[in-house]
């Protein structure tokens, strides 16, 4: 089924790219209507999928086997909302995307085959099948932000690649000195994740790989202050590039730090809390406080993106129940909530053509429902009580407190700041009257596109009020992470009691 | 009855969903009408509900909706207890008589189902926040009514002003809750749950007295921003900005109490905290004098309330951090019922004057609007502390416990007194200025009588403002006896014992109150060039309290305008030019370099891109051929 899952996008784009290139108004519908089937068939995974720890739908091949290369796959707790996303954006990217004239077969088959490269990388069990798929997605996103983008779109699309691709290489290096440690110890050659985590590493060794990992995961997510061409490819980008950069993409390294550097390098991570906590925090204020003063509501959006993925990074190095349930979870809800903004922002540059905040204002007037869609989403991402962005933060604050307490009330901060500078945002634009000719004729959602939007809202919702449907998925495979960093490590989760002993016990990890 | 105590909630919920989605289609008032029998058929399921507690002994339960988030021990549940149940009655009671007033002062307005909508998911997140039975979902109450106040503040969004209100009013509630979320922090950390049922029972044995303190201050942080209180008060006097039936029920009768509410809920938790118990009751006490001091210089009839709320509020801190926290609900209960009514008959004469708000330009208004006046002069005796109404008795017992206290209270005790002379001045200045006197109309204005969809709610709250106060007298202390299951872990402070004592304290806090009457109505009675001059007198202190302290500006200064400009130099110049600036110059380093070392440079950065995903697909090419 997992295969399916993969191939089915590139046999969509496959199907796609045998249109005649002047049946052009076809290649759109028939790429959103191609796209429901991997949708359709994740909806199916995450209806089966059992509440276990254990990989399911493992399927694995022998690719191959002198280097011990395998088509690996399989599924557990921590890929499978992600994968549930990918399949659910990607329809609607497409759909978000007619205003898309120029080489409209082309945009739909990369598209799908972003499709194909992300759940492959997320399902992926074999590091160097990992490896391909990391970087087969490099591919289509730069034609998607080269070709379709805005006026700076080279500039950024070369920046997106060169940047990603320097990350890539230091993860290819680490990934076959891990494989040749494995090698050497076991007899075998390997690149399986399973096998993987049992090598046993030297303490530098570790550590160096640990942090070749690390630097390609974090230039991904983007940490500071490798974050820089997040905005650049955001801006640029056209909208359904946009929203799966920013929903999907820059999952992979979230992704990655939680399944690939905390399984294999246990007592690296351990030792690397402080780094990792302190890039996070650093991301969530930066992030924020850049964002508060944006003249482009995009980039805006992109860097608060920046500060919230600071929150999943803390989560996953807190080493708790809760932090690393709220890491995975948020991994999703980010990816609906500024998805959706991105989905408005397009949305409002359609109409308008510009991005630019100052150009707006009082256009709830004219489109109360865009700036009612807008105005949810916002509270989403703030992280309002009952909507999901909350419990994805609020169990990475208060799950993550016992380990990390210091760093947590630092990042609280940037619960005030999201409000500043989304609330501000929405004054400018949305309130008001609208004083510039342009903006008073400008019209409202079409029901096409409040279609795009009521299922991320509805999501939204009951995420916020019932994540157990995801929770209980998660909980297993998080909690058998922190098992093994528990087993391999002397790191110790503090048992709750008194406060001064339990943050005495957090601290001396 | 508990099985239906889902539906307190759900009931206002499904209100406002309707109204959201099927709202336009109802014609004339009938949204309304809907949302306030949402709201009613509440009140009714809340009291069947609270029966078993009117006969006393019975301690409450927790009813589980569904989980939430188990790992951290918050759960979707209510707990129903007196306390909770209190709170219920309020919040319904007090908002269906303001959401029916409602329906007479939106009347024409162009949104008027959707703000419906909102009052209706307001009251549904206030009964979200007293039903919750742990701190998260407190919390989840406590930002949706966070929420609410926010689109009701900025209900006419194509004003400048109430846009930018509900901003700031949502950002210093955040404020506050950074410090609550961090005291939540502190609690999970201790106890492994944020349950009530979890925390309470074993606060004594797993908390030391500084964890106590710390939780104790970071709650009392939270408290301070939503219910306005030095030095996160600033908020709540721009909120008026609102439309009156919002603050009536968000900025005066429910949403701003929820800070004294659950300072009350974690009683438990200061019990162990004499500190931060005193540090509540200080910041209550200062809030209550400081807020008071601006209320006798306002000229707009809003502002004026706004501040006594801060003010009022401000007593109802100074109880719970004596620890005489039947005394602190006492009064929420009480100032719910009488500044519930001043808002609406605000509202009253606001609509009937052609949206003034200045009382200067108001004045003899008491023939055109007998109803009005009549019954905003109940509320001003009530909040003014003469007895028999309502506020005597609340205010009177917040009074002589911090008084019976002693120490450091009996400081406080004299402040709360001061505070009680110069509320009972501002209201009658007020009322006077409003309803005595010669008219000081504008020529447009035609001032009238409200229909009796706004009277009769207003007539229902005198009543209770005459009333409520009997339900906790030192004679018959029935609501300490229905709220004492609640409070069963603590001790709570009483006054002193006696007549004599009584008669003393509450002759002087009478005394105080009949002075302030007594100085407003002589001094506002007479012409207006009089009651400026009495005015100027105090000046230029009468223009400090005026202009707030100019507490306003003082944030500007210090905190908007540094922090705009952090952010710029953030975007600006450390990003755009220092982090961004460095990486594409190593990308020019990388290239010139390149154009040394290779003639092959084309001039086109995209084929750098190329050129290097190649040449990493011919290394991983050439590793996997080569090992065979």
């Amino acid at each position: 089924m997992l295969t399916a899952l993969i191939v089915l996008p590139v046999a969509a784009a496959i199907v796609v790219a045998l249109v005649p290139g002047r049946r052009r108004e076809i290649h759109l519908p028939l790429g959103i209507a191609l796209s429901a089937t991997p949708l359709a068939l994740a909806g199916y995974l995450f209806w089966v999928f059992e509440p276990a720890a254990a990989y399911q739908q493992v399927e694995r091949a022998i690719w191959y086997e002198p280097w011990g290369i395998s088509w690996y796959i399989g599924v557990d707790g921590i890929s499978l909302p992600m994968v549930v996303l990918t399949a659910l954006l990607v329809p609607i990217s497409l759909a978000a995307s007619t205003s898309i004239t120029n080489r409209t077969k082309e945009f739909v088959v990369y598209t799908l085959l972003l499709e194909a490269g992300l759940i492959g990388a997320f399902l992926a069990l074999d590091l160097f099948l990992f490896f391909v798929f990391f970087e087969a997605i490099l591919i289509p996103m730069y034609f998607i932000i080269g070709i379709w983008g805005g006026e700076r779109r080279i500039y950024a699309a070369v920046k997106f690649f060169i940047y990603t691709a320097f990350g890539s290489a230091l993860m290819l290096a680490a990934i076959i000195a891990l494989a040749a440690s494995h090698t050497a110890e076991f007899g075998f050659t390997s690149f399986a994740l399973t096998d993987l985590v049992n090598a046993d590493l030297t303490t530098g060794a570790e550590r160096w790989l640990f942090a070749a990992f690390a630097i390609a995961f974090a230039i991904k997510v983007p940490l500071f202050p490798f974050h820089t061409w997040l905005p650049d490819a955001h801006v640029e980008a056209p909208t359904a590039g946009s929203v799966l950069l920013a929903a999907v993409l820059l999952k992979l390294g979230t992704y990655g730090l939680l399944r690939f550097n905390l399984s294999l390098f246990p007592d690296a991570s351990v030792d690397a809390v402080p780094i990792m906590a302190t890039l996070a925090v650093i991301g969530i204020i930066y992030g924020a406080v850049v964002a508060i003063v944006q003249p482009d509501l995009k980039k805006l959006v992109a860097y608060s993106s920046v500060s919230h993925l600071g929150f999943i990074v803390l989560g996953t190095f807190a080493l708790t129940s809760g932090g690393l349930q709220g890491a995975v979870i948020q991994n999703l809800n980010h990816g609906l909530t500024t998805g959706a903004l991105f989905l408005l922002v397009g949305m409002l540059y359609d109409r308008r053509h510009t991005k630019r905040i100052a150009d707006f204002g009082g256009l709830q007037k004219v489109m109360p429902i865009l700036a009612g869609f807008f105005l949810f989403m916002a509270f989403a991402s703030i992280g309002l009580p009952g909507l999901n962005g909350f419990v994805g933060e609020f169990l990475v604050l208060i799950g993550s407190f016992p380990t990390l307490p210091g760093f947590v009330i630092a990042a609280a901060t940037g619960v005030v700041l999201a409000a500043i500078y989304l609330l501000w945002a929405y004054e400018r634009v949305f309130t008001g009257v609208p004083d510039k000719e342009e903006n008073s004729i400008l019209t409202d959602l079409s029901p096409r596109e409040i279609g795009l939007l009521a299922p991320l809202a509805a999501l939204i919702v009951v995420i916020g009020l019932y994540p157990g449907f995801l929770l209980d998925r998660i909980t297993p495979s998080t909690e058998a992470v922190l098992d093994h960093i528990v087993d391999q490590t002397d790191f110790v989760i503090p048992e709750p009691g008194r406060v001064d002993d339990v943050l005495v016990a957090g601290d001396s990890s | 009855m508990t099985e239906f105590l889902w539906l307190v909630i759900a009931l206002p919920l499904g209100g406002a969903l309707l109204l959201h989605f099927f709202g336009r289609y109802l014609k004339g008032p009938l949204s309304g009408w809907l949302a306030s029998a949402a709201v009613a058929a509440s009140f009714v399921i809340g009291v069947v509900a609270a029966l078993p507690f009117f006969q006393g002994g019975e301690h409450g339960v927790t009813v589980l909706l569904w989980e939430w988030m188990p790992a951290i021990g918050a759960n979707l549940e209510l707990h129903w207890d007196p306390l909770a149940a209190l709170m219920t009655l309020v919040v319904t009671g007090v908002g269906s008589l303001i959401h029916i007033f409602a329906i007479g002062y939106m009347h024409g307005d162009d949104r008027f189902p959707r703000f419906f909508t909102y009052l209706n998911l307001f009251a549904a997140s206030m009964l979200t926040l007293v039903l919750a039975g742990n701190y998260a979902m407190l919390f989840l109450g406590w930002e949706l009514v966070g929420l609410c106040s926010y689109l009701l503040i900025g209900f006419w969004f194509t004003k400048p002003a109430p846009p930018a209100a509900a901003k700031k009013a949502f950002i210093v509630n955040r404020i506050g809750d950074f410090g609550f979320m961090i005291g939540l922090m502190l609690v999970f950390t201790a106890f492994g749950t944020l349950s009530y049922a979890g925390v309470f029972e074993r606060a004594g044995q797993q908390l030391t007295s500084g964890t106590a303190t710390a939780i104790g201050l970071l709650i009392l942080v939270g408290a301070a921003g939503k219910s306005a209180q030095i030095p996160l008060y600033v908020w709540l006097p721009d909120a008026m900005e609102g439309p009156t039936p919002v603050s009536a029920l968000i900025h005066a009768a429910t949403m701003v109490t929820a800070g004294v509410y659950v300072i009350a809920r974690s009683a438990a938790i200061y019990e162990l905290t004499p500190l931060a118990s005193t540090v509540v009751a200080t910041v209550g006490a200062l809030t209550a004098l400081w807020a008071a001091s601006i209320a006798i210089a306002q000229r707009d009839i809003k502002r004026v309330l706004a501040y006594s709320t801060i003010s009022q509020l401000g007593y109802m801190f100074l109880a719970v951090g004596a620890t005489a926290y039947v005394a602190g609900i006492f009064h929420l209960m009480t100032h719910a019922f009488f500044k519930a009514l001043l808002f609406l008959g605000a509202g009253s004469v606001i609509h009937a004057m052609g949206d003034e708000q200045d009382m200067h330009k108001m004045g003899g208004l008491r023939r055109k609007m007998p109803i009005t006046a009549a019954t905003m002069g109940v509320a001003t005796l009530a909040i003014a502390g003469l007895p028999p109404l309502a506020g005597f008795w609340s205010k009177d017992e917040i009074l002589a416990s911090s008084f019976a206290r002693g120490g450091w209270f009996s400081f406080l005790w004299i402040i709360g007194l001061i505070t009680a002379l110069l509320t009972a001045f501002y209201m009658s200045r007020q009322w006077v200025l409003v309803f005595l006197g010669e008219p000081r109309w504008e020529e447009s204005a035609h001032p009238h009588e409200s229909p009796r969809v706004m009277t009769i709610p207003l007539i229902v709250l005198a009543i209770l403002s005459v009333v409520g106060g009997l339900v906790n007298t030192p004679f018959r202390t029935s609501l300490e006896h229905f709220l004492e299951p609640s409070f069963e872990l603590v001790s709570l402070q009483h006054p002193d014992e006696g007549w004599l004592m009584f008669a003393l304290l509450a002759g002087l806090s009478v005394l105080a109150g009949l002075v302030g009457v007594g100085v407003g109505l002589l001094t506002y009675r007479r012409p207006l060039e009089r009651w400026r001059g009495f005015e100027e007198t105090f000046e230029p202190l009468w223009g400090i309290w005026e202009e707030a302290y100019r507490v306003d500006d003082m944030y500007g200064r210090v905190l908007v305008a540094p922090g705009k400009r952090t952010a710029e130099v953030a975007a600006f110049d450390v990003d755009a030019r220092l982090i961004d600036g460095s990486v594409n110059g190593i990308g020019r380093l990388v290239r010139s370099l390149g154009q040394w070392a290779r003639p092959l440079q084309t001039g086109f950065v995209r084929n750098y891109g190329v050129l290097f995903l190649g040449g990493t697909l011919i290394v991983v090419i050439w590793l996997v051929a080569g090992g065979a």
